[in-house]
């Protein structure tokens, strides 16, 4: 196990590494580094003063070094509109959107696998039916579009919830959340619905292809012919083997969610690192744009990097290795 | 016979409604095991002899369903019994072992979880108990350090040692009745041999019946008391295991033990029996070994009803084999 | 060994009009009447699309023919020169209805080209990681692999951040973002299909390597990459017109339904919805289409699941 895990670490650091060269190497060499990282409406000498001092003139090795030593110190640059440093930017966003992720993830776990389950298990019902029918919908429609109706029936019309910002924190355990305060659930329920109705159709989907597989093997009709009840069945024995790749899926997925933010928080408004992002392009706030895309490849390293440890845990035949 | 079968199956017919036609898996076929008794349930793949032992315990997955006749088990009416009541049979008073142990534990729980759970689905046991159940029942099958093996998964262990395992929970509630679909046909031949030298002494000391499943007529001649011959969902030949071996009365198994290669005729050609097993969709009426048999006539164009011999023999066949030597 | 070849291309040519595969294929395809229902509607709105400029009542983007004292009209209001809005008008005073299909032409064409584009690349990468074998493999599929754990649109934003905009620079994007699955996908099947006997016997016949790989093996990898096709292309699609809402997409001059429907996102609150309902209507009508067509694709073309 620990031999597995170092072998994952390393591999991490591998492609963190990698990720930052290219990242390093797509803004300095193939965009051009001087409008990238300085503004451009500096006038001339300020100009030639960032060049020396940000080391664009020195040979392109040495400014990775630098580059590298100032990333892993956490300076990634100072943004050009608000002129603070961009990690620390990114940083304050950082609990929205992870917010909304988290809330995202839950509602397609809870929604997504039971739905499946029951799908799978009896596939002709009319109410499985349904299920299949909105699940292609929900892959199909496209995410920002949805959330502009969600916005004009429920917010518009219907006057229920509102329609952008985020609600009242509260903290509990040390976690300040909008989670945890009435107004905030109201503020987060459009945009989370929003970003995970894709993901629930997603799990819905791998969740019955799973149980109409599992259901037919040799295991489960062993299980019948032991006298084992239908619940145990199901719920232990058929259950057990399909969240192994829906957990896989579901972790891979959650990073999918906090980039895929970047729309929800556009529309609804969400003050997240998305919506940063954003803006970020369009005002061609370079630095901010190089730090988000540097932290975002560290996440969905470590994130993977969970999900294969979580997957070993699930799965004895990874943890224990094959057969002697 | 003065005590009751453990196992009457009289006229089953387990049909499959496909969208192409009725598949006739098991056609009409009667049987039965006494207490401590070992039947050997032998055809090759197609014949329905694995439908049979599924719709014994009323595992056959739909489209196909039992259509009519009767399986008694200690005189109690099993078709159309309740879903409840033979999943309080199942695995309890009536034990299924499968073909591919590889698949028929569950990957993912360990070795200790399946075995208890079926103690613990058929009685009020405390944990411990099971526990020791459990532990006993794998030292009974011949399996080195229990407590290791119990905490193992399925993965861990050799096929062999899997199948073992299988045996045990399939013996763990005592049950009166086994029905072995092919256990020994994934396995090694050396393996083979002491699996069926096992099952049978667990079956001698314990008076549990057994139906044994399989196409290898070598494996059940040593073992089974009786032998019921299958052919395309029908019973073609049924009695003693020695009687059939010896003397076979319907041409098939004449066929079949004809075909087994043995070092009494050898350097001789292997004989075979010519043609193929015909599509279970698509029988031809009458009987459904005509076109493969060289005593066929006009007369098997009817389909031949089962014959009761002398001895406990059943044939089904217009012109069964003498009493003599095989064709 | 010409010979060979000869003889075997005689014997193919001599196998047809009994149910050959395709006929099969075409039957179990139309076996469910959603799946065909999508294919028409898929049809029709390629060629709606395709003939747009012949009949639409109004060239959105020639200048000439917009007038702004039109804009923000409710569906079915009438214009002055006597033709109906059906579907309203947008914020510059653009027919809606035209406006659509003339989006409908970018986005269907953005995300087609692309995909085929990204087929081509990815295909032959697959094809060649798969008969290689070995370090090379292991390599570009590494490379594979990390690309996918990626999720598309940041992939997308990270290469538009430091290209910026333009047609070009999208097409680059899309096809970026896709090749990887096409690549996974048919070294996937080459492997299969290469440890397959068949291929064997073909390489004991002293066959070419361009013959088996483009006689034997890839159409067997047909099925698989057919399926992922259409799937793509509707994530294509998708990704193309979030990308043009979020304002990093196609440029102003190539209005893609993504445009259409960002620049109706101010007017929404306001109660105007049409602006961006019925661009966001033809949208998902397209890509539920083409995924229910994939759907049946992949169930028709699955062999695990046994018809």
């Amino acid at each position: 196990m620990t031999a597995f895990m170092i072998r994952r670490l390393l591999q991490s650091a591998a492609v963190v590494f990698v990720m930052s060269v290219i990242v390093f190497f797509g803004v300095n060499v193939v965009g051009d580094p001087v409008d990238m990282l300085i503004n451009p409406e500096a006038d001339q000498e300020d100009i030639e003063n960032a060049i020396k001092a940000l080391g664009l003139d020195r040979p392109i090795g040495e400014q990775y070094l630098h580059f590298a030593k100032n990333a892993l110190t956490g300076n990634l640059g100072k943004s050009f509109i608000f002129g603070e440093p961009a990690l620390m930017l990114i940083l304050q966003r950082m609990p929205a959107t992870m917010e909304l992720a988290f809330a995202a993830l839950m509602m397609a776990i809870f929604l997504g696998i039971p739905l499946g389950l029951y799908a799978g298990l009896k596939p002709e019902s009319p109410v499985s039916r349904t299920v299949m029918a909105s699940s292609i919908l929900g892959f199909s429609l496209p995410t920002f579009w949805v959330g502009l109706m969600m916005i004009m029936v429920f917010a518009v019309i219907l006057g229920w919830l509102p329609s952008t910002g985020r609600g009242e924190t509260a903290t509990f355990l040390g976690i300040t959340s909008s989670l945890f305060t009435l107004n905030g659930l109201s503020h987060i329920l459009m945009p989370a619905l929003n970003l995970a109705l894709l993901k629930i159709s997603l799990v819905i989907r791998i969740t019955r292809a799973g149980t109409r597989e599992a259901i037919h093997q040799d295991y489960i009709k062993f299980a019948r012919a032991k006298g084992l009840s239908q619940r145990r069945v199901i719920f232990v024995h058929l259950l057990k083997n399909i969240l192994i790749p829906v957990v896989t899926v579901l972790g891979l997925e959650f990073g999918n969610l906090v980039a895929f933010s970047v729309v929800t928080e556009t529309i609804f408004a969400w003050p997240g690192m998305g919506k940063l992002l954003i803006d970020s392009i369009q005002q061609l706030d370079r630095p901010v744009i190089v730090a988000y895309l540097i932290i975002i490849v560290l996440l969905f390293v470590l994130l993977n990097l969970i999900v294969d440890i979580l997957y070993s845990i699930l799965d004895p035949r990874v943890r224990l290795g094959e057969k002697r | 016979m003065s005590k009751a079968a453990t196992l009457e199956v009289g006229n089953l017919r387990t049909h499959f409604l496909t969208k192409a036609g009725a598949v006739r898996a098991v056609d009409d076929v009667s049987f039965s095991v006494r207490k401590g008794e070992v039947l050997g349930l032998v055809g090759e793949s197609g014949s329905g002899k694995s439908v049979t032992g599924f719709s014994i315990v009323g595992l056959v997955d739909p489209p196909g369903r039992i259509v009519s006749g009767s399986i008694r088990f200690n005189g109690e009416e099993l078709v159309g019994a309740s879903e409840d009541r033979l999943r309080q049979l199942r695995g309890n008073r009536i034990a299924m072992i499968f073909q591919d142990p590889m698949m028929t534990l569950n990957p993912v729980l360990r070795i200790d979880t399946q075995m208890m759970e079926t103690l613990f689905a058929h009685s009020d046991i405390g944990k411990q108990e099971a526990w020791q159940r459990s532990r006993d029942a794998l030292g009974q099958v011949g399996i080195p350090s229990p407590e290791e093996r119990l905490r193992s998964y399925p993965h861990q262990l050799s096929g062999g040692m899997r199948q073992r395992v299988a045996i045990a929970i399939a013996f763990l509630n005592r049950p009166d009745l086994i029905i072995a679909d092919e256990p020994t046909t994934a396995l090694d031949v050396t393996i083979q041999s002491q699996i069926i030298h096992e099952a049978q002494q667990l079956c001698r000391n314990s008076g549990t019946a057994m139906v044994w499943i399989t196409h290898d007529l070598a494996v059940v001649s040593g073992l089974a008391d009786r032998i019921c011959v299958m052919y395309a969902g029908r019973l073609v030949e049924a009695g003693s295991s020695s009687g059939v071996i010896d003397k076979p009365r319907h041409p098939y198994t004449a066929g079949l033990i004809g075909s087994v290669p043995s070092h009494n005729r050898r350097g001789e050609p292997l004989n075979q029996i010519p043609g193929m097993t015909p599509s279970l969709i698509n029988l031809p009426p009458g009987c459904a070994f005509r076109a493969r048999c060289d005593r066929g006539d006009a007369a098997c164009v009817e389909e031949p009803a089962e014959e009761k011999l002398s001895g406990g023999r059943v044939v089904r066949c217009f012109h069964p084999l003498a009493g003599g030597s095989g064709a | 060994m010409a010979a060979i070849e000869e003889r075997l291309s005689a014997v193919e040519q001599s196998g047809k009009g009994a149910e050959t595969p395709f006929r099969r294929f075409m039957s179990d395809f139309l076996d469910s009447r959603v799946a065909t229902a999508a294919l028409v509607t898929l049809a029709a709105i390629v060629l709606l699309a395709v003939l747009a400029p012949l009949y639409v009542p109004q060239n959105p983007y020639d200048l000439a023919q917009v007038d702004v004292l039109d804009a923000r009209l409710p569906p079915g209001s009438k214009s002055y020169q006597g033709y109906t809005f059906w579907l309203g008008t947008d914020g510059a005073g653009r027919d809606l209805f035209s406006a659509i299909l003339y989006g409908l032409r970018i986005s269907l064409s953005v995300g087609v080209m692309s995909g085929f584009i990204a087929l081509v690349i990815g295909s032959a990468v697959g094809l060649v990681a798969a008969y290689a074998g070995g370090r090379t493999e292991n390599f570009i599929m590494r490379v594979v692999d990390i690309q996918l754990s990626f999720p598309a649109i940041l992939i997308a934003l990270m290469l538009l951040a430091v290209f910026g905009k333009g047609v070009d620079k999208i097409m680059i994007a899309l096809v970026t973002v896709q090749w990887a699955y096409y690549a996974r996908t048919v070294r996937g099947s080459a492997l299969v299909e290469g440890g397959k006997e068949y291929v064997e016997a073909a390489r004991c016949l002293g066959l070419s390597h361009a013959r088996i790989l483009f006689r034997h093996i890839l159409p067997n990898c047909m099925a698989p990459l057919i399926v992922v096709g259409t799937v793509q292309t509707a994530h294509a699609i998708a990704l193309e017109a979030t990308l043009s809402f979020l304002g990093v997409g196609l440029p102003q001059t190539e209005p893609s339904l993504g445009l259409l429907i960002s620049n109706g996102f101010e007017y929404m609150l306001s109660g105007r919805y049409w602006i961006s309902f019925f661009p966001g209507v033809a949208l998902l009508i397209t890509i539920v289409s083409i995924n229910l067509v994939g759907d049946q694709l992949r169930d028709v073309l699955n062999p695990r699941l046994q018809r």
